[in-house]
Formats: structure tokens, C-alpha cells, sequence
């Protein structure tokens, strides 16, 4: 019985599941090598696709596997920059404050979790965007702490300015690597079945057993912990923050856009679709300053009516063999 | 035979309407008892509140021993109370196989995800579904689909199975494999209350009849006993049905109403 049932499965699903991973091993070791071979343009353009990766990794477990959709990012990073800055003025040593700050928005998500996740579909969109502009207002205003609208210096990394280069990129690329492998781990556990349960039929996945609300909040909290470390590792590494900046409504966009450029709930899908973005960004879009944001708005209205899989579903042997696509119409007739 | 399951005065009130009121009946283990009564009687408010996706007004509910009044549906579906819905409810990206292997992995708790594929595959063959595995969910026809619903419904191991109509839709030799199908999971020991308006799969099924008409229950009892209750001929089966049912015995090959 069960032989016959693990022979329906495709011969060739070791090979094609091994794949993927091996062109990711070749694209890290080649992030990891770059320092030795490029300037600190590239390097620091290597610590924004690390940065972006991390990010939109952290947003598919929320917005991919639950199928929330969530525009908290910016709020956690904004909130991991400040925590990680005002720790690191007090005097804690530069990676315990990245610490620090990473549990302090892990903590903070699972409060706000418990209580926004009671809310779907757009009232959910509107109370995780909302979560961004209360925050940034508070920045804002409480500027004993935060140094309000003047911002906040962070203390010079010491050491010079390659070495700093260095050092930010490989931290960036730590945590896009931490942010990877918990996606891998979560897409193989219980857990990711469970939140893939609940992005088809909440009700359902309730009728089989599966506790949504503390999947939800499980979800929502991974999706905060390593934007809280991007985020302070990116208050060190521009040394200043200030609230627009760090509770950006254009960031907390951008994100889920690279999520579904990849395509969402895959493994792969965001940092696809995040280093595409930003290396779009860097080469397009930069020469053409002035509507760079109307660009951004085009490209979401292309990706939602041509790839609504992302880049990652779309079946290319289909695209590249014209013989499928005529049994289709055969088939259709 | 021993009580699984009481109901005690449950109430349901949508502001003014008293969607159920004061019912109490109690299942007994292995029994398979029929639910039926007009549209909009309160039927499927009934196994709402049951399985816990709607909250009562007032009165209880106790499973096994145990005031499950308060639980929410996951933990009904763990404590061995399940349910099929009216409208089937598959994941739909997912295989005919994972979808079965959702109720075993979270209200079963098998102890990892093959453990638990291997059980639905049991359950899929069970219910004559095991060569449509791999197929998207949606994909199925609807009584396949129904199928899926009982064999998602049979993975999560329940002691009490909540079938809400699911032979609503099918012809006439699809409801005979349903019928054999049903027959085969209380076999098995798996208490069953069989919410129907096709009164042949009622009275060929039930051991007992329970009718509710606007919220409340106005008989119950032995399949021959509910069906001549005059009570029960003025709402629900009329008096064309009576008749026929007085001509014509044994009870096992009565038309649909």
C-alpha cells in the first residue's frame, strides 16, 4: 500500500528539490567573496540586497505562509533602529544592543499580534499599517528619549570606513542567512503546513484543529524578529536615525512588492525578488529620480495582473516549449 | 451504551430570534441519530454551537464527561468531536492528500507529517479516494469532494462525527455509495448525528430521530414513532408523505420528499 503511494510521487523530486539550494550556496559564497573583489560601492550595495532579503523573508512568513497581509515592516525596523540606537548611546557594546533590540521587537510583536491579528483581510492591512504611523509619531514627540524630529546620532563605528563596510555587510549577510533557515525550517514543520491551512480557510483550518490564533501570532512575531535586527544593524551602520526615515510608509510597500516579485510562501521567492529589486533600483530607477515612485506604482499594477505568483510559479517550460502551450489549445477545442 | 454526548437547554438567540431554543438530547455511544426539520429550523445554529463556532445564549454542552460549553472549534476537533460542513470547506491549493493530512497532523496528533500522510492515505482509501491523491483539491467533483469532507473529517479520529448534509447535491446512485460509505464509518464504532433532508437516508441510517422546527425540538424518538408523529407530518414531512408511509412498509425503500 504504501510503496504504491510513495511511487505516485515524481521520480525526479530529489534532484529538482536540491536544486534551488545549490544555486542559493553559489550566490552567498559569491556575497561572501565580493569584499575581496569590489569597491565599497558594490559592498554597500551587497548590504542592501542582504538587508532587503532579511526583510522580505521575515514579511512571507506573515504575509506569504498566513496570508496575512501585513505592512507592519517598517514598524519593526523603525522600532529595532531606535531600541538598538538608544541602547547603544547608553553605552552597550554595538552587537548586544543588535541583541537586545532583536528580542525587544520580537516581544513587542507578540503583544500587538495577539490583539491586531483578531482583525482580516483589509480591517488587518489598515491596522498593521496604522501600527507604523503611531509609531513614527511617537519618535516624534517623545524626544527625552528619541531625540524627536532632530533625530538620533548613534555612536561612529570605529575602525575606518572599509572595515565598516565589512563588518555591516557580513552582519547584514548573517542575518539574511538566520532569516533563510528559519524559513526552511518553518516551511518543513508543522507549523508552516498549519499556516498554509489558515491562508486558504481560516475556518477550516479551525475545524481541523489547528490553533489559528496562536499560529497567527507565531507567524506575525517571526515576521518581526529579524526586521528588529536589520534594523538596529542599520541604525550602526548610517550612525543617525530620525523618524520618517526609520518608519517609512514607501519601506513597509516595498517589501511585500520584492515578496511577490519572487513569489510569495516559497522559500526562495523573497530574496529573489528582493535582490532584483533593489539591484532595479540601483540601475533603472536611479536615472530617473523624479518618478521613481511612479515607477514602483506601475510595477506593483504589472505584478498583480501579469504575475500574481511571482517569478518563482510561473511555469517556464511552458514559456520556453511551444508544444505544451498547443496541447493547452487542444485540449481546450 | 453509555452517553458521549448531552446537550442541556441549549439556547441561541440572534438578537430577537430564537434560532435554538431550549434543546436538550443526549447521544449514546455507536448510536446514529437523525437530525432533521425544515429549512432554516435551526439545524446547522444547532452543530454551531456544538463544535463551537458560535457561542450559546445559555444551557451546555458535555462531551465525553466534560462541559465543553466554552471550547473553541479547534478544540473540539482535538477532543474527538467533528464536523463536515454543508458547504464543503477544502484547502484549496492543496493536494486531496494534504488536505487529509491536516486533520490527522492537528486533531489526530499523529506525531510528525509522514506519520500522519500515512494515516489520511488509509482514510482516502477508506473512502475510495486513495487514486486521486495527488490531485489539487479542487480539481474534485462534488461528491468526491464530499468524500474528501469524511475522510478529512474521519482523520482527525473522532468519537462523534457531525455530518451536515453531506449527501446534498448527489443523484440517486451516488447517495447509495454514501449511504454504504456512512454505514461503513459507524462500523467502526464512531457516533454519528446526520443532519439530512432526504428522509430515505434518514430512516435507512437512524436509530433514533430527532426534528427541530423553529429552534425547538418537537419530537424524538424511534424512526417509526418521529414519522407518524402528527406534530411532525404538520411541519416538516406533510401529509402526502404520511400517507405513503402508511400504504407502504417496511420503511427501507421510501421516495425523496
Amino acid at each position: 500500500m504504501n510503496t504504491t503511494y510513495h511511487s505516485l510521487q515524481p521520480a525526479n523530486m530529489s534532484r529538482s528539490k536540491i536544486f534551488p539550494h545549490v544555486i542559493f550556496a553559489i550566490w552567498v559564497a559569491l556575497l561572501v567573496m565580493l569584499p575581496l573583489m569590489a569597491d565599497n560601492y558594490y559592498i554597500r550595495l551587497a548590504t542592501f540586497v542582504c538587508m532587503y532579503g532579511s526583510l522580505a523573508l521575515s514579511w512571507n512568513f506573515i504575509g506569504g505562509y498566513a496570508g496575512y497581509p501585513s505592512f507592519s515592516t517598517a514598524a519593526f525596523m523603525g522600532l529595532g533602529s531606535y531600541a538598538g540606537a538608544i541602547l547603544q548611546k547608553a553605552g552597550m557594546p554595538m552587537v548586544l544592543a543588535w541583541v537586545c533590540a532583536t528580542i525587544f521587537v520580537s516581544l513587542f510583536a507578540a503583544l500587538v499580534g495577539a490583539a491586531i491579528l483578531r482583525m482580516k483581510g483589509h480591517y488587518f492591512a489598515i491596522g498593521s499599517i496604522s501600527m507604523v504611523e503611531v509609531l513614527r509619531l511617537i519618535a516624534s514627540l517623545w524626544s527625552n528619549l528619541t531625540g524627536g524630529g532632530d533625530g538620533l546620532n548613534v555612536p561612529i563605528f570605529q575602525g575606518g570606513p572599509d572595515y565598516a563596510a565589512r563588518v555591516f555587510f557580513y552582519s547584514m549577510l548573517i542575518v539574511m542567512l538566520m532569516a533563510w533557515l528559519t524559513t526552511l525550517f518553518v516551511d518543513r514543520s508543522k507549523l508552516g503546513f498549519g499556516l498554509r491551512c489558515i491562508n486558504q480557510n481560516e475556518d477550516a483550518a479551525d475545524m481541523v484543529g489547528v490553533s489559528v490564533n496562536r499560529y497567527k501570532t507565531i507567524a506575525y512575531t517571526l515576521s518581526a524578529v529579524y526586521c528588529g535586527s536589520v534594523g538596529a544593524i542599520y541604525a550602526s551602520w548610517v550612525s543617525y536615525i530620525a523618524p520618517t526615515d526609520a518608519f517609512g510608509i514607501l519601506l513597509t510597500l516595498k517589501v511585500p512588492v520584492m515578496t511577490m516579485l519572487g513569489g510569495v510562501g516559497t522559500v526562495y521567492g523573497p530574496i529573489i525578488g528582493s535582490a532584483l529589486f533593489v539591484l532595479m533600483e540601483e540601475t533603472i530607477w536611479a536615472q530617473f529620480l523624479d518618478y521613481h515612485q511612479a515607477i514602483l506604482g506601475i510595477v506593483i499594477v504589472l505584478l498583480i495582473f501579469f504575475l500574481p505568483g511571482g517569478l518563482l510559479k510561473l511555469d517556464y517550460k511552458k514559456i520556453f516549449t511551444k508544444k505544451s502551450s498547443d496541447l493547452k489549445i487542444a485540449s481546450r477545442s | 451504551m453509555s452517553t458521549i454526548l448531552e446537550v442541556r437547554d441549549l439556547s441561541k438567540n440572534f438578537g430577537s430570534l430564537h434560532a435554538v431554543k431550549n434543546v436538550s438530547f443526549s447521544l449514546k455511544e455507536g448510536e446514529i441519530v437523525g437530525l432533521i426539520g425544515p429549512n432554516g429550523a435551526g439545524k446547522t445554529t444547532l452543530v454551531n454551537l456544538m463544535t463551537g463556532v458560535l457561542k450559546p445564549t445559555s444551557g451546555n454542552v458535555i462531551f465525553n464527561g466534560h462541559d465543553v460549553t466554552a471550547q473553541r472549534p479547534f478544540q473540539a476537533a482535538r477532543s474527538g468531536l467533528a464536523r463536515t460542513f454543508q458547504i464543503v470547506q477544502p484547502f484549496p491549493q492543496m493536494t486531496v492528500l494534504e488536505n487529509v493530512t491536516a486533520g490527522a497532523l492537528f486533531a489526530a496528533g499523529a506525531a510528525h507529517r509522514k506519520e500522519a500522510e500515512e494515516q489520511a492515505m488509509e482514510h482516502l482509501e477508506f473512502v475510495g479516494l486513495a487514486p486521486l491523491a495527488f490531485r489539487p483539491a479542487t480539481s474534485l467533483t462534488l461528491p468526491s469532494r464530499k468524500r474528501l469532507e469524511l475522510a478529512k473529517s474521519l482523520a482527525m479520529k473522532p468519537r462523534v462525527l457531525l455530518l451536515d448534509e453531506v449527501n446534498a447535491g448527489l443523484n440517486t446512485s451516488e447517495i447509495e455509495q454514501a449511504l454504504a460509505l456512512m454505514r461503513a464509518i459507524a462500523a467502526r464504532g464512531i457516533t454519528i448525528m446526520l443532519i439530512e433532508h432526504l428522509m430515505k437516508v434518514v430512516l435507512s441510517l437512524s436509530q433514533r430521530i430527532l426534528v427541530l422546527h423553529h429552534g425547538e425540538l418537537i419530537s424524538q424518538g424511534d424512526p417509526q414513532s418521529v414519522i407518524t408523529d402528527p406534530r411532525v407530518v404538520e411541519a416538516y414531512l406533510g401529509t402526502k408523505f404520511a400517507a405513503r408511509q402508511q400504504g407502504q412498509r417496511p420503511v427501507a425503500g421510501v421516495a425523496h420528499v
